[in-house]
């Protein structure tokens, strides 16, 4: 190959550098054959980054106390040197938005470009959950909606009443998520047109459910099981909703006796953020491991072809070593598994295995080894999430590489017990575990609305299916008492092990009711 | 397709609504904290922002979560001598190791206890304030105009070399050039006209005399023009500058403070807030503030500001002596006439019973004419004693720069010092 001059060298850039080397990295994409969406790359401040930061990377967003404690905790790692910022701000939308810092050097310039607008851009692009999830190309709009939606509720009813009704919803938000339907995808100028008729209809529906005039076909009930407490059969019609409901701020909405229209607009809204995030919350370990590895990919390639010269690319190779770094769990710096390290070496491995397989490859991943690596990875890229990902393509060799191993914490024993290391025996049970740690649904407790108590007390009562005895943390007060404030009644929890109820929360507790 | 674009010019500050909200949503956290600032720092330097730490658990947005207990496993990497089978010890307390609920089985706790940030400056002195709004001093209360200060007043004819103004100079001259060139290029051209008509005469009708004498004309003309100077004192502007009277942009406060057995350092802390409003409100006035401290009991002193606030003296109290050494101060180091003197008095009340009229007299006779503003605090509980009755009697001589307010804890300062000033701002 013939090497070509440097495009730059030196740390200092210009839009005219920084353009020649998107149009090398396009070129190199290109070659590698990674589709994406277009790319708008803004340059902005530092203190523009902490905006950016704060808002959860929404380049728009309605207007909330939670934002700026974000921006103060960011800035105050900022200033305190304990976080640099240049990395990973690229946001999931149709063009896609990459911010770069103007403080970076010329190598982060580079490097972030490779990362966020090859790397997390054609996997937003890619990934299943993305495509099915999150709408790119309206989300900007949506987001715009939003605001402004929020902001004119905070002209009409006052900022603290909306604030309160935010806290709450943020407090439900990360069951705001329909897991297993796929949502009708979001629009603001749709969002906006149906929004006043959406109004007056979820009224309407509301006031059904909810009607104390009698009317519904209770005879039919009549003709079943006779019940000597409910002789005419008034509590006979089942319990509603019929099926559990996973989304509890969707129940909210629909169903909520005393919300105003606005009110459940605003549930709405958060629920659909949720959403939108929901694919993120999901991807964490291959979305970063993606974008590391072309980063990675991107810039050897840059330096095989001249395009930048060793400076350059030692200051590359420093940045990127400090990103995968992986502490061992008795190091001081050790804070949980590195999704960075662990996606990288995965995807790393994966091309290893497709071009150098060996004997246990070959045992391991009879499909994979010594196939087209490129093949192969869009393939892992596309159709998996980081559970599934981890279960189906982490292999021995990361396992020893990173010398995982599993702890069983028991709290009916005394001791720990280690359950696998990183041996013939121990692989499968640490993948199996480590995919375990990366499911959502592990992660977070499994809560689903089971009846509300629509001919009693209007008391709405929620289970917790629990797993492994794992019990929930104290903060289920706080939360029930914010589903209260949207539910307007009573408000019960149940932790259900089995077929047996282990525990039960309510709110308001048991003497508020008795003082009122 | 990429397209860049540069975003720097972009307004800043897109979190300032929201930081605003988290703030006003903790404002007791916050206050807390500013007032231990407040009691902790200097007078002189309040202006800066502060780290306000606010407790973890108060700010936390709740969700559902897992809580510690039942059965789970956890991978974590880096393991060196485990082997499948081997029982360990549970952690104690987050001692790093054996992967103490680390991994994304849990997210709860997210190892702070305290969420510290920073308050700017503004942020800080708003609270220290609690929104008062400071009113403006007006410059033209002060009586004293010895300064003066140089100010462009436009262009002038003359002036020194160093001040030429070129640009003006030379448009002067480009305009005086075409106007003392006009005349002598027209008649250039008209004698160059009459020439060439002369000479393209028929050479019989030709007047050689009529020719020669055009020629010289022309030549003479050329002459007059060169000889137009390029640039003339006469096109020379200067630019202008008079001294205009300022008002002295210095200040010098005195704080005097009793310091007697009587005071106790609850007290103190009051009039420390007293004189920091004070300090801040000079500030903005004028461009250099010093500050002088004199506490008294018996015996009046000058000291550092450490020793002011903190340092306990005990005896009895003569105020006179106070004033009188601000008084000497004032004539040996802040001449009147070029400083804006300003007195601040914190004191319980208490004097010796002959001392309060002598206290008086100075002030009338001595200090009044030459200071600014004189204020007086009195940080008491108890009825006003002599010194507070012939200090009415000051005040109802000079009721414009004389003001006088009972404190009687610290929230009342804000108050007692929006009114002292308010009344300020009306008299003045």
């Amino acid at each position: 190959m013939t090497r070509r001059k440097p495009i730059a060298t030196g740390s200092d850039w210009n839009f005219e550098i920084l353009a020649e080397f998107e149009r090398e990295i396009a070129r190199l994409a290109d070659e590698y054959r990674l589709d994406i969406y277009p790319n708008q790359i803004e340059v902005i401040t530092t203190e523009q980054m902490m905006d950016a930061y704060a808002s959860v990377g929404m380049p728009v967003g309605y207007h909330h106390w939670s934002y700026g404690k974000q921006f103060l905790a960011v800035e105050q790692a900022y200033r305190r040197g304990q976080m640099g910022l240049a990395y990973e701000l690229v946001i999931n939308s149709d063009p896609c938005i990459a911010y770069l810092m103007e403080e970076n050097t010329l190598m982060m310039q580079v490097l972030v470009m490779a990362h966020a607008c090859y790397g997390h851009n054609s996997f937003f692009k890619g990934n299943y959950l993305f495509r099915t999830w999150t709408d790119a190309s309206s989300i900007i709009d949506y987001l715009m909606f939003a605001r402004q939606y929020v902001a004119e509720c905070e002209e009409r009813h006052g900022v603290a009443a909306v604030e309160q009704l935010l806290d709450a919803c943020h407090a439900l938000q990360n069951y705001g998520v329909d897991r297993y339907k796929r949502p009708s995808p979001i629009s603001a100028a749709e969002e906006a047109r149906r929004q006043k008729e959406r109004e007056a209809y979820l009224q309407t529906q509301v006031n059904t459910l909810w009607s104390t005039i009698p009317g519904r076909p209770v005879v039919d009930a009549l003709a079943g099981a006779h019940d000597e407490d409910d002789p005419l059969g008034l509590h006979a019609g089942g319990r509603y909703p019929p099926e559990p409901q996973e989304n509890l701020l969707y129940f909210i909405e629909k169903n909520a006796p005393l919300l105003a229209p606005w009110q459940r607009e605003v549930v709405r809204i958060v629920r659909k953020l949720a959403q939108y995030f929901y694919p993120q919350r999901q991807t964490q370990v291959m979305n970063e491991g993606w974008a590391t590895f072309w980063h990675y990919t991107l810039m050897n390639r840059l330096y095989e072809e001249g395009l930048v010269d060793e400076g350059l690319m030692l200051e590359f190779l420093q940045s990127h070593t400090a990103v995968v770094n992986q502490p061992a769990f008795d190091s001081p710096w050790y804070s949980g598994i590195n999704p960075y390290a662990l996606g990288f070496a995965i995807f790393s491995d994966l091309r290893r295995l497709c071009e150098n397989p060996t004997e246990e490859d070959r045992q391991w991943f009879p499909d994979a080894a010594g196939s087209d690596w490129r093949e192969t990875l869009e393939f892992a890229m596309k159709n998996f999430k980081d559970e599934s990902f981890i279960q189906q393509f982490l292999s021995p060799k990361v396992i020893r590489d990173l010398k995982l191993f599993t702890v069983v914490d028991d709290d009916q024993e005394e001791m720990l017990e280690v359950s696998a290391i990183h041996d013939e025996r121990g692989y499968r049970r640490v993948r199996e575990a480590l995919a375990t740690q990366y499911a959502l649904s592990l992660r977070e407790p499994n809560i689903q609305v089971y009846s509300a108590d629509i001919r009693g007390d209007r008391s709405l009562t929620l289970r917790h299916v629990q797993d492994s005895r794992r019990p929930l943390a104290r903060s289920v007060y706080p939360v029930i008492r914010h589903l209260h404030q949207l539910w307007g009644f009573p408000v019960r929890l149940e932790s259900v092990e089995g077929d047996e109820v282990t525990r039960r929360y309510q709110w308001p507790l048991p003497e508020d009711v008795a003082r009122a | 397709m990429t397209y860049f674009i540069d975003r720097r010019a972009n307004a800043k500050h897109k979190s300032a609504v929201n930081r605003q909200r988290f703030l006003d949503r903790y404002r007791t956290h916050i206050k807390r904290s500013v007032e231990e600032a407040v009691n902790r720092r200097s007078i002189t330097d309040m202006e800066r922002g502060e780290k306000v730490s606010i407790p973890s658990r108060d700010i936390s947005e709740p969700v559902f979560q897992h809580g510690p207990g039942g059965k789970r496993s956890i991978v974590a990497p880096g393991n060196k001598e485990f082997t499948e089978g081997d029982r360990l010890r549970r952690p104690g307390g987050g001692g790093g190791s054996g992967g103490a609920g680390e991994g994304g089985a849990s997210d709860q706790g997210e190892g702070m206890d305290e969420f510290a940030f920073t308050l700017s400056r503004e942020e800080f002195l708003d609270f220290v304030f609690e929104g008062l709004e400071l009113p403006h001093l007006e410059r033209k209360a002060l009586v004293d105009l010895d300064e003066v200060r140089p100010v462009r007043a436009g262009l002038s004819r003359d002036g020194v070399p160093a001040r030429i103004n070129i640009v003006r100079s030379m448009r002067e001259a480009h305009a005086r050039r075409i106007a003392m060139r006009a005349p002598i290029r027209r008649a250039l051209r008209e004698a160059r006209e009459a020439l060439a008509i002369e000479e393209s005469k028929d050479p019989v009708l030709r007047n050689p005399a009529r020719i020669n004498e055009l020629k010289a004309e022309v030549e003479r003309l050329e002459k007059r023009l060169e000889s137009v100077p390029f640039i003339d004192t006469f096109d020379l502007r200067y630019n202008n500058v008079v001294n205009q009277p300022q008002p002295s942009s210095k200040a010098v406060m005195f704080c005097v403070m009793d310091v007697s057995g009587s005071m106790t350092q609850a007290h103190k802390d009051i009039a420390k807030r007293f004189f920091l409003l004070l300090y801040l409100f000079l500030e903005r006035s004028y461009e250099k503030v010093e500050l002088v401290f004199v506490r008294h009991h018996t015996a009046a002193k000058e000291v550092d500001e450490e020793e002011f606030f903190y340092s306990r003296e005990t005896g009895g109290t003569i105020v006179s002596s106070a004033l009188t050494l601000v008084d000497e101060i004032i004539a040996k180091r802040y001449p009147p006439g070029q400083w804006n003197l300003y007195v601040a008095q914190a004191s319980d009340g208490d004097n010796w019973d002959d001392d309060s009229v002598a206290c008086r007299d100075v002030l009338i006779k001595k200090l009044m004419p030459r200071l600014q503003y004189f204020t007086y605090v009195e940080i008491t509980p108890h009825a006003h004693q002599a010194l507070w009755e012939e200090y009415e009697t000051v005040a109802a001589e000079f009721p414009a720069r004389f003001a006088m307010r009972q404190i009687v804890e610290a929230g009342d300062i804000y108050s007692v010092f929006r009114e002292l000033f308010k009344r300020r701002a009306g008299g003045g």
